[in-house]
């Protein structure tokens, strides 16, 4: 069957994220003083078919590992919606 | 915690250095001291293993208007009130790791050397070295590499103008990237980076700090192995707008007449830049670490004085002009905050909410101070055997009809084809300088605006020639960049310098390094080009061997008049085509017999240094009669590659003969014998060139002419341009898309 | 006719504009800190002109924060009295953003940045030579709206090849329709992707930038 996949691909946490700190930046300007903290990562949706929850799963770490997300820069966080 | 020889060895710091530090301190330093040392006196900010020799090159005279390694970059004079600064340095062991941002911030770092004195950048380049292209894990760190310096630099807004790529599998585990960065200004503004003054402020400007690259000095400083690709440090990350935002108000300060000193922070962050400016200037510094704005909590002493993160600036500002100061990085929106002070007693004071947490002379830690200098052992390499063993003789001559064959196998070859797939992803034309853009030449023409005059420059480094003969090849880099800069119709006038070489401790390694720098400095002479800066980075090495010897040369040339520069394509049809210098009987390091023939160990290419400076003379003498109409250096390819490429922009054909039958073919159309350059002109004063030559001693030869139909060698056609012109600009694209 | 340029913290091609529009078409420039908010010198026959570059780095869209910026406010003031205003590149981003110009910029189809010389047609069928540098230049609008903007003329640059035909290799980030540059209904707000400020001087042996200052009547 067909298994719904949300991935979030963020920056690491200690990492500097220029995107985030301009966008906070911006915010500001706007006059929304109180937002403290801007960081700007990805949404990846995948649609796997797969015999189970696990091997989807499985298929989805892959996917992060290999290609969607670069661990030396990234963290990311997978979710089943099924 | 007790700090121990074993301490120190953890910190990349031998026996005998730990007992150094202990005998200048006077005491055993505590850790946070011991990492400011380790740091200092790693490879990369100490040129522990290279300083003796660099000292060897030609450091002064000419242009010169500091001396080399005085400031963060070299300052030439230009005439008119003007400088030019310029500087080029690695990022490799960054960009194998994390190929985007290593070249980002290598891109970000170099520019900053160029505007913490106060000159504008106008122009960048980069010399990229890649394993076998073919390679997908090369396609990747390719992809990264041309993708970061495009983020960084695009963004910053200073055109990348030129640069050079090659392809070779020694360089597989360990690409290199070295980045130049060239900017102008006036002479008498430089900004230099000494702290002076008891009591004037410190101030810190830019990107907050967090752990980035903590150590980055020292990883620099170690072969990379599986094991450290995997323990990964925290990589630094590049903020092109922060640094956009950082130019312009830096150079906004310093018209406020407030600025005492300032230098950037790269390698060794806080305690480089301190040490640095403290033992220039021989004053001390007083610290407030806790001052220092931070990106993370909880961050330790040693993690702020060590921390590369990007975009960082130190300031000493003249004491009662603060406000000037504050209020042009307000209006940038950029943090600046005073974290300290200059004081008279040569000492690096840091604290840590009033404790003292660090104390030592800013003299022990810098070059040229108290750091550590050696000298390495070397001895000829083992491998010279076989490049003594290599006779022509065992390499058939191909006959004429096989040339085509060859020319066509040449001409899609990753080092030789068109970088087209490269540059096109990087902005070369921000600045509306760029004069290569419609009207290329074999350096790149800048137009330095403001000073009616235009600079050529240039990048060159054939690291096959250097591993083969490492002291003739050093000669070769530096001959090769000055040829491109005179066949451009410039004047060259300095040098930087980006060594890249294995590790220094292995004899072998250090032998390509010693001749190759005696090499260097020997053409440098010749050609009255001294060397002006710019770096060393070893360790480029990893289990299977070290990379080539590479001695990236970043050539600067003037012309004083704009309208003077030369170009390198056929311009008119009929125009005779003259090759200048001697024709040898030479295939050696061709990438015809080294890729096509398979052969890599062979000596260096013929070249003769006072030959290749007469000819280069000749040159710029008849571009500055205005007697011809395209000048085209013969480098990798040979004479075949030289003419094709002249071919292309104007889609102009040509018909050349073999004129000297006792060569052999492949050394006549693809040897790379050094000294020889492909011109062309009307036939009117085709005669006049001749008799020049003949007068200079030159050898001028007439090989054929500037034609509109197909392509013809020794009267067998080779096609249409437009084909050959495909086949050189597709060539690239179609491995990496495959 | 007045200029004013706007500059962006990010801006980098506003120099290179000011440099033009002074030295090479010989016109008075006055350059607008994008902080500030005082347009009071010009009157609606001058023009603003938002320059190319990274404004705030590109950073969330390109012109997403510019166009928020006290200046924008009013340039946008500017632009509804019918005063002229032009965006090149970036400027062109931060117009589609501020909604002075229908339509959006969206990534190279490539998912390259490029820069070169690209051939552009005019409305006259006039080929010129104008560079290019942009990652996210990809003109994009609905079909609807694409067929109103060539109805009414709207569409004044589109790319071509060297004898001005559209074909597969002419169109650098796969635009729709070819759409390199237009203009709004009124007629006094124009974007395009292309730098005309690069191909003004006989020194970098390409003047075809001044003609598109006189097409757009800012000569």
């Amino acid at each position: 069957m067909t298994y719904h996949v949300q991935i979030k691909v963020m920056p690491l946490k200690d990492l500097l994220d220029p995107q985030g700190k301009a966008v906070h930046g911006g915010l500001h300007n706007l006059g929304l003083n109180n937002i403290e903290d801007v960081r700007v990562g990805k949404h990846i949706t995948l649609n796997i078919n797969a015999a189970s929850e696990q091997e989807a799963k499985n298929a989805a770490e892959d996917a992060c590992k290999k290609l969607l997300a670069n661990p030396v820069m990234e963290f990311y966080e997978i979710e089943m919606i099924n | 915690m007790e700090i121990t020889a074993k301490t120190a060895s953890q910190l990349r710091l031998t026996g005998e250095e730990f007992e150094l530090i202990k005998q200048k301190l006077g005491r055993t330093p505590n850790f946070t001291e011991l990492c400011a040392f380790s740091s200092m006196w790693s490879e990369h900010c100490s040129y522990k293993n290279s300083i003796k020799w660099l000292k060897t090159l030609p450091r002064d005279g000419g242009r010169m208007l500091v001396a080399a390694g005085e400031e963060n970059a070299g300052l030439m004079d230009m005439g008119n009130g003007f400088g030019v600064v310029f500087k080029i340095e690695s990022h490799n062991h960054p960009s194998a790791i994390e190929p985007f941002q290593g070249a980002a911030t290598g891109v970000g770092g170099i520019h900053r050397d160029i505007f913490t004195m106060g000159a504008r950048p106008i122009a960048s380049l980069n010399s990229l070295r890649f394993g076998n292209l073919a390679d997908t894990k090369t396609q990747r760190l390719l992809k990264g590499v041309v993708k970061g310096i495009g983020h960084y630099g695009n963004c910053f807004g200073v055109p990348t103008v030129g640069g050079e790529v090659y392809f070779e599998d020694c360089y597989h585990t360990n690409p290199l990237v070295n980045a130049m960065s060239v900017g102008i200004m006036k002479a008498d503004k430089m900004i230099s980076a000494t702290a002076k003054g008891t009591g004037n402020p410190v101030f810190i400007v830019g990107s907050a700090t967090g752990k980035d690259g903590i150590g980055g000095a020292s990883f620099a400083s170690a072969d990379i192995t599986a094991e450290s690709t995997e323990e990964l440090p925290a990589v630094q990350v590049g903020d092109p707008f922060q640094e956009k935002k950082l130019l312009e108000a830096c150079l906004e300060v310093i018209e406020t007449g407030a600025v005492v000193g300032m230098q950037d922070m790269g390698a060794a962050g806080i305690i480089c830049s301190t040490a640095e400016m403290s033992a220039k200037g021989e004053v001390g510094m007083r610290i407030d670490l806790d001052k220092v704005p931070t990106r993370q909590e909880n961050m330790k002493p040693f993690e702020l004085l060590l921390s590369e993160s990007q975009e960082r600036m130190l300031i000493v500002v003249e004491k009662g002009k603060e406000d000037s100061v504050l209020k042009v990085f307000d209006k940038w929106d950029l943090p600046c905050k005073q974290i300290g002070e200059v004081t008279d007693d040569k000492l690096l004071k840091f604290y840590v909410n009033g404790n003292l947490e660090a104390e030592i002379p800013a003299y022990e830690l810098v070059l040229g101070g108290g750091a550590p200098q050696y000298t390495r052992e070397y001895r000829e390499p083992a491998y010279f055997e076989k490049i003594k063993n290599w006779n022509v003789k065992d390499v058939k001559d191909p006959g004429e009809k096989e040339l085509l064959k060859i020319a066509e196998q040449l001409i899609s070859l990753p080092s030789i084809a068109n970088k087209k797939w490269v540059y096109t992803q990087y902005d070369s034309m921000v600045g509306a300088a760029n004069v290569s853009t419609n009207n290329p030449s074999d350096a790149s023409i800048i137009l330095a605006k403001g000073t009616g005059k235009a600079l050529a420059i240039t990048v060159d480094c054939n690291s096959k020639y250097v591993f083969a003969d490492p002291y003739k090849g050093g000669m070769i880099a530096v001959a090769e960049a000055a040829r491109n800069i005179v066949c451009s119709g410039g004047e060259p006038i300095g040098v930087t310098n980006c060594l890249n070489f294995g590790n220094p401790y292995d004899p072998e390694v250090y032998y390509q390094f010693v001749k190759g720098v005696t090499g260097m400095g020997d053409a440098c002479k010749k050609f009255n080009t001294p060397v002006t800066g710019g770096n060393v980075s070893f360790y480029n090495q990893n289990p299977e061997g070290p990379v080539y010897p590479t001695p990236t040369i970043g050539m600067v040339g003037i012309i004083d008049d704009p309208a003077d520069a030369m170009t390198m394509y056929f311009t008119n049809e009929g125009d005779i085509i003259l090759l200048v210098g001697k024709q040898q009987n030479d295939i050696a390091s061709s990438e015809y017999l080294h890729k096509l023939k398979k052969t890599e160990y062979s000596p260096a290419p013929y070249f003769n240094l006072d030959e290749e400076y007469a000819t280069q003379q000749f040159i710029s003498s008849i571009i500055k009669n205005k007697l011809i109409n395209s000048a085209h250096d013969i480098s990798e390819g040979g004479l075949m590659i030289t003419l094709l490429e002249s071919s292309f922009f104007k889609g102009l054909s040509f018909a050349v003969t073999k004129q000297d039958k006792t060569i052999r073919n492949d050394a006549y159309w693809f040897g790379e014998a050094q000294g020889r350059v492909v011109i062309s002109c009307s036939k009117e004063n085709a005669q006049g060139i001749k008799q020049k030559a003949s007068v200079a001693g030159i050898e001028v030869t007439e090989i054929g002419k500037v034609y509109s139909g197909n392509i013809l060698i020794n009267d067998i056609d080779f096609g249409p341009v437009e084909v050959w012109k495909k086949k050189y600009d597709t060539a690239l694209e179609n491995i990496i898309k495959n | 006719m007045k200029f004013g340029v706007v500059v962006f913290p990010g801006s980098n091609c506003d120099r290179d504009m000011q440099q033009s529009l002074q030295n090479d078409l010989g016109k008075e420039v006055i350059m607008l800190w994008h902080k500030d908010k005082d347009l009071s010198m010009f009157t609606t026959e001058d023009c603003i002109i938002l320059p190319g570059g990274f404004s705030f780095g590109d950073y969330l869209r390109c012109g997403a924060i510019a166009r928020f910026s006290p200046m924008m406010q009013s340039v946008i003031d500017f632009a509804n009295k019918g005063g002229k205003v032009l965006g090149v590149c970036n400027g062109f981003q931060v117009l589609c953003e501020a909604g002075l110009l229908p339509g959006t910029l969206l990534q190279n189809e490539s998912q390259q940045f490029v820069c070169k010389n690209v051939h552009l047609k005019t409305n006259d069928n006039e080929v010129l030579t104008i560079p290019i540098a942009h990652g996210e230049g990809r003109y994009y609008a609905s079909d609807e709206l694409l067929d109103e903007l060539q109805e009414n003329g709207q569409v004044i640059f589109t790319y071509c090849n060297e004898s001005g035909s559209e074909d597969d290799f002419c169109n650098p980030n796969g635009a729709c329709r070819y759409i390199a540059g237009i203009r709004n209904k009124a007629g006094n707000v124009f974007g395009m992707m292309p730098h005309p400020e690069r191909a003004t001087s006989s020194l970098l042996n390409n003047t075809d930038g001044i003609k598109v200052f006189s097409i757009l009547g800012l000569n």
